[in-house]
Parts: structure tokens; sequence; C-alpha cells
């Protein structure tokens, strides 16, 4: 594992007294697709939520330990959480569209961040739209709201606002839980083409998707790690009996 | 054996056969007929209302001018804090005696014997009874000349038809031999208040119901919520005082204007009113917003106030704009308010530290003293079904065409 972008050490997360990621310590490779799986309720969600501090927004969570993004630690005091969160996109569960047009939607990223030439914001919809494969199907209705789309078009909506702020990393939190199998087979490509250019960190419960898209894949439990390494080892041969357990299903 | 058993669900004509379900019939009946009941008060009082003002729309009507009566009168607003008496003609039936009982209370008074009826008429009977009243702060009191009353009588017997060209005009003496009844200088009254008062409302309740829903930690917003609310529960006549005791005298030592009570401080004290109203309304409209609004601007690399206002505040838009129009409905027919600190003369400028009069406050402090059928007493009432069809108006446009469009601006098509 070369190419490190993020490295995390005994990072440990508590909600008010409940601690709810213990001690987690792993690295994660640039440009790759990293799968986080687990049973629910192990403390996935929380870990990703930690990589673009949106944990701050509750305010009984205290966290310690560190968090290295291209060895920064994004918790140190002098860094500023809304530059960390335009280099650390994210991607909800539930699609998320704003209650705008689909332009807008789109458009929101670059806007807040000082661009206001309307030929580039239409250049930079379009492009984000492309890679999200979503451009055709959308290209003829850019000024209905994103509200009136299917939940499968708003989520590669959501990917695309996301693209169109040109992070570095990109987090989805179970981004096909609420699909069809064409519409998650469309973002399952699309992951596996925007890992050319950013990296990728994935939850999901389904474990033929994590075997499909991802290169790595990391298996939580109870808030602990419990084992990490490339998605074919874990897969095929892995090292701890709760992981083997989990993936044929045999939990419990 | 088999009966106790029990039953078995079969999908039979009588098992599936529609019931009568007493409570739910009794539930939806009393339900409805409580909600059709407050609808038709609604429009009862409405019609109660139009009906007084019934007489103006009878045009060229003899017999309703005959009953106008001429009382006495003063031209101009004039100062406050002096007493001033109003005598005011009661007429009873058809009695026919008369008698004058000028009666004089306090220091300075000015008294006037009132001169009986007009017309072909010998009905009408006045009893005047002067009456005075403190340093309110009331215009259409004032002194008058006793030669006035007489020419005038000639002058109002066309009724009806001259009561409505007066509308127009931007005069407001109801009382007088020539009474004009201008109803534009009312109105330019109360909406120049309004608009002073939801100037400074709207921009500070909004602003505020974004610093609870959208900056302020939960603690905060637990204790700052319901303070703002309280303020909403505080009688209008109190915030009228302080505003006609405190605001004035600071304003006026601030801009250093010359009626202490004018427009600008009436739209001060209102917004006093209406704020707790347009804070709250705004505040739920900002936090029924879902989270996963403001989080996806966040993931973004929004800044918190770049969300408050680009997301969430627009996502939020037809709520704070029913808070805004609630907001004006109580400005517009807010009376006690206006009554205490507008300073309650019909002028008619632009100036906003000028003295006005608003609609609520012409029937607030006109209607004791108006005499019953008299034309006086009509156009306070179609003034009054005037403040209805307004806020029918508004609410109406609000909800048809302007919510609408707002949603399309900023929400999409
Ligand atoms: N805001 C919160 N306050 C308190 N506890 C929380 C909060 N969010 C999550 N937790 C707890 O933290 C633990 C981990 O939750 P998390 O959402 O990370 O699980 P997850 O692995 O994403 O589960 P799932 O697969 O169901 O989404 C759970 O026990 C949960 O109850
Ligand atoms: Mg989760």
């Amino acid at each position: 594992m070369k190419d490190i972008k993020i490295q995390v050490n005994d990072l440990s997360l508590y909600y008010g007294e409940k601690k709810a990621l213990k001690e987690i310590s792993m690295q994660i490779p640039a440009n790759k697709v990293t799968a986080l799986i687990g049973p629910s309720g192990c403390g996935k969600s929380t870990f990703l939520r930690c990589i673009n501090r949106m944990n701050d927004l509750i305010p009984s969570v205290s966290i310690t330990g560190e968090m290295l993004v291209e060895g920064v630690d994004i918790y140190d005091k002098n860094v500023d959480v809304v530059n960390i969160r335009k280099k650390i996109g994210m991607v909800f569960q539930k699609s998320n569209p704003f209650p705008k047009s689909i332009y807008e939607n789109v458009a929101y990223g670059p806007r807040i961040n000082g661009l206001k030439d309307k030929g580039q914001l239409d250049e930079i919809v379009e492009t984000s739209l492309r890679q999200a494969a979503i451009w055709d199907e959308l290209k003829d209705r850019l000024d209905d709201s994103a509200l009136g789309l299917s939940g499968g078009q708003q989520q590669r909506l959501c990917i695309a606002r996301t693209l169109a702020v040109s992070p570095d990393i990109i987090l989805m939190d179970e981004p096909a839980s609420a699909l069809d199998p064409i519409s998650t087979s469309k973002i399952e490509e699309l992951v596996h083409e925007l890992k050319e250019q950013y990296t990728i960190i994935i939850v999901t419960h389904n474990m033929q998707q994590a075997a499909r898209t991802s290169d790595h894949t990391a298996f939580f439990y109870m808030g602990e790690l419990i084992e990490m390494g490339k998605t074919n080892d874990i897969f095929t041969k892995p090292e701890k009996k709760q992981t083997e357990d989990y993936i044929t299903g045999r939990f419990g | 054996m088999n009966s106790q058993l029990p039953i078995k669900q079969t999908f039979t004509k009588e098992s599936l056969k529609k019931q009568f379900r007493l409570s739910e019939f009794l539930a939806e009946k009393i339900i409805s007929s409580v909600a059709f009941l407050s609808i038709a008060i609604i429009f009862l009082i409405f019609f109660f209302v139009f009906k007084e003002s019934l007489p103006l729309f009878s045009f060229g009507n003899d017999a309703k001018a005959k009953t106008e009566i001429q009382t006495t009168t003063g031209d101009k607003p004039e100062s406050y804090g002096t007493i001033t008496e109003d005598l005011k003609p009661e007429s009873y039936g058809s009695e026919t005696t008369e008698e004058l009982k000028p009666e004089s209370y306090g220091t300075e008074t000015t008294e006037e014997l009132k001169p009986e009826s007009y017309g072909s008429e010998p009905v009408s009977n006045d009893d005047l009874k002067p009456e005075a009243y403190g340093d309110t702060p009331k215009e259409d009191l004032s002194v008058a000349s006793s030669d006035e009353t007489m020419d005038a009588v000639s002058e109002n017997v066309d009724g009806a038809d001259r009561t409505w060209d007066t509308f127009l005009s931007t005069e407001w003496i109801p009382v007088s031999d020539n009474p004009r009844f201008g109803l534009m200088a009312l109105l330019i009254g109360t909406l120049k208040v309004t608009i002073i008062s939801m100037l400074i409302a709207g921009p500070l309740a909004i602003l505020a119901a974004v610093y609870t829903s959208c900056f302020a930690s939960n603690r905060r917003k637990e204790i700052i919520k319901p303070i703002i609310e309280m303020l909403a529960a505080f009688p209008s006549v109190v915030i009228g005082f302080f505003a006609m005791m405190v605001l004035a005298t600071f304003f006026q030592d601030v801009f250093g204007y010359d009626s202490r009570l004018n427009a600008f401080i009436g739209g001060v004290a209102m917004a006093l009113a209406a704020i707790p109203i347009v804070y709250t309304i705004s505040e739920d409209a900002l936090s029924a917003v879902p989270k996963t609004y403001s989080e996806a601007s966040l993931a973004l690399g929004a800044s918190k106030s770049q969300t408050a206002f680009l997301v969430t505040l627009p996502a939020a838009t037809p709520g704070i704009f029913a808070a805004l129009l609630l907001g004006v409905g109580r400005v517009f027919g807010e009376t006690m308010i206006a009554l205490m600190a507008t300073g309650n003369a019909a002028l008619v400028s632009v100036n906003p530290f000028e003295s006005v009069r608003t609609f609520a406050a012409t029937i607030g402090s006109e209607m004791a003293e108006t005499v019953f059928g008299e034309t006086h007493y009509s156009v306070l009432f179609f003034i009054g079904s005037l403040l209805f069809i307004f806020s029918f108006a508004l609410n109406a446009i609000a909800e048809f065409y302007v919510k609408g469009r707002l949603i399309k601006k900023f929400q999409g098509k």
C-alpha cells in the first residue's frame, strides 16, 4: 500500500459517554475504492463522517486520536472545517438534493466557492452531470425541480453535485441502498470510473457490491476495526473468524 | 364445541357488510359542524360590518340625507395635551324636545350649542353632551366656531353621492358641517405605518429566526425562543404606552422631528408587536427544513452562513412568507398602538415623521362618538369592511399567486 491518502491513528469517538469507535487505526490508499462493511450499528457511518468532520454537527460528540489526510491532522485546532469539506465530499445514504432546480443543485458548490461566470458554471454542470452518467436523462429539464426526479436520479444528481466542487476524496454512505438494481449498477460503474481521479470510501451492506466495486475492504464490528485488506483477500481468505462469519452470512 | 372456538373470518357477503360506526359518525359530524360554524361566524361578522355601511350605497336616497345630523367640528387636528371638547348630538326616535346641556370640564373648554334639525324634517333632536377628553391625542375634537355650523346646513342634503365623492379626498373631517371622509388619507396613513413597521419587523424577526434555528446552540435556542414568544402575549396597550412615553422621546432626540407622535413611532411600536409573530412562525418554518439539506450544503464546503442563507432560508420561503403576511395582518388591524403612538392626524405626506391616522385607529376612536345611522357611522363600518376585504385579498394573493412564484423562484419548477 503505497500512496497513502488517509492515515488514521487510534481514533476513538464518543457520543456523550458512549464509545462508538474504539481506537481505529488504518490506512486508506489514494485513487482506490475502499469499502467499509459490518453489521448495523457497528460505526461505519460514524467513522465515515469523521473523515470530513460531519460529526462536528452533533454537540455530544468528542473525538480522540489522529486523522491525517495527506499528512495533515484534520482535527488540529488550526484546520478550517469548511476547507476540509471542500476537499472531502460526501454522498449520503438518503439522496438529499436541495429543493432547487437541477441546474442550481449542481451549480451550488461552485457558486459558494465564488464562481459567477455563467459559461463556466454551465460547463461544470454539464461535465459533472456527464460524469455522474445522468446528463442524457436530464439535459432537457435542467430548470425543473430536483425533487421531481426519481430516487435513483436524485442520488446520481447528488453525486454530480459532489463532483462539481472537484473534491479529492469522496465519501459514500450506502449510496445505492434505496435503489433498484439498474440504478445500483449505474452507480457502481460510476464508482469504478471515478476512482481514476478520486479516492473513494464507500459504506455498503451489500457484500457483492463491496466485492465488485472496491479494491480494499475494512470490516467493522462493535465500533472496532476487525480486519482490513485487499478486497480479494478479505473475501477469499479472511484472517479473522468474525470476518469470515459475517461475509458468509453465518453471523450471530 | 364449535361455538367456543373463535369465529373464523370468512368472506361472506354478511361479514363484509357495511357497518355503521356511531362514534366515528358523530365525531365526523361534530368536527365538520364546528368547522363550518367558525367559517360562518367569520362571514357573519363581515356581513354585519358591511351591512352597517350599506346606507352609503343608497345613492340619491333623500331619506338618508335627511337623517344626517350636523355636528360640531373643527377642521384641523390640533394640540395634544389640552382639553378639548366635542359636542355630540344624539338623536332619539321622534321626540321633539330639545335640550341643550353644555357642560364644561377641566380648565380649558369651548362650548357650542347645537342647532337642531335641517331640511324639512322636524324630527331630530339633539342632545348635546359635551365630553371632555384628557390628554388623549385626538384630532377630531377641536374647537369649533358656531358660525360655521350654520352655513353648512344646506350643503349636506344630497347624502350618499356626496359622501362617495369625498372618499378620494385627502381630508378626513368626519364631524363637520361639511364632512369629508377622505379614506385616501387613512389608507395612506395605514400603508405608511404598515410599511415602516414591516421594514423594521421583517428583517429583525427573520434574522433572529435564522440565528436561532441555524446558528445558536440548542441551549441558547431554548432560552431565546420562549422569551421572544412571550413578547407576543404583551398587551398592545403596554407597547403603545411604552412607545408613547419612551420611544417617542428617544427618537425625537435622535432625529429631531416636530410631531412627537408620528408614523415612524407607530411603525416602531407595531414592529414590536409584529416581531414575535413573524419570528415564531419563521422559526418554525426554518426548523421544519430537513436537516439533510443543511448537511448536504455543509458537506459541499459551504460555511454556516452560506448554508443558512442559500439553502435553509430559501427552502423555508413559503413559511416565512406566511409569517410576514401574518405580521402585516397584525399591524394592519392594530388599533391600540395606532391610537397611542401615531399621532392620529390624517395627514398625507411621504415624510415618515408626520402624524398619520390609520383605519383601525379611526374606527377605534370614533365609533363610540358617532351617531347610529349617521353617515359617519356608516363610513366607519365601511372602513371595517375594507379592513376585512384587504386581509382577504392579501391572503388570496399570497396563497394563489405570490407563493407559487416564490416557490418557483427559489425551489425550481
Ligand atoms: N447522533 C448519535 N447520538 C448517539 N449515538 C449515536 C448517534 N449516531 C449513531 N450513534 C450510535 O453509534 C453507533 C454506530 O452508529 P452508526 O450510524 O455509525 O452505525 P452504522 O454502522 O452506520 O449502522 P448502519 O449500517 O445501520 O447504518 C450505534 O450504536 C448508534 O446507536
Ligand atoms: Mg450507517
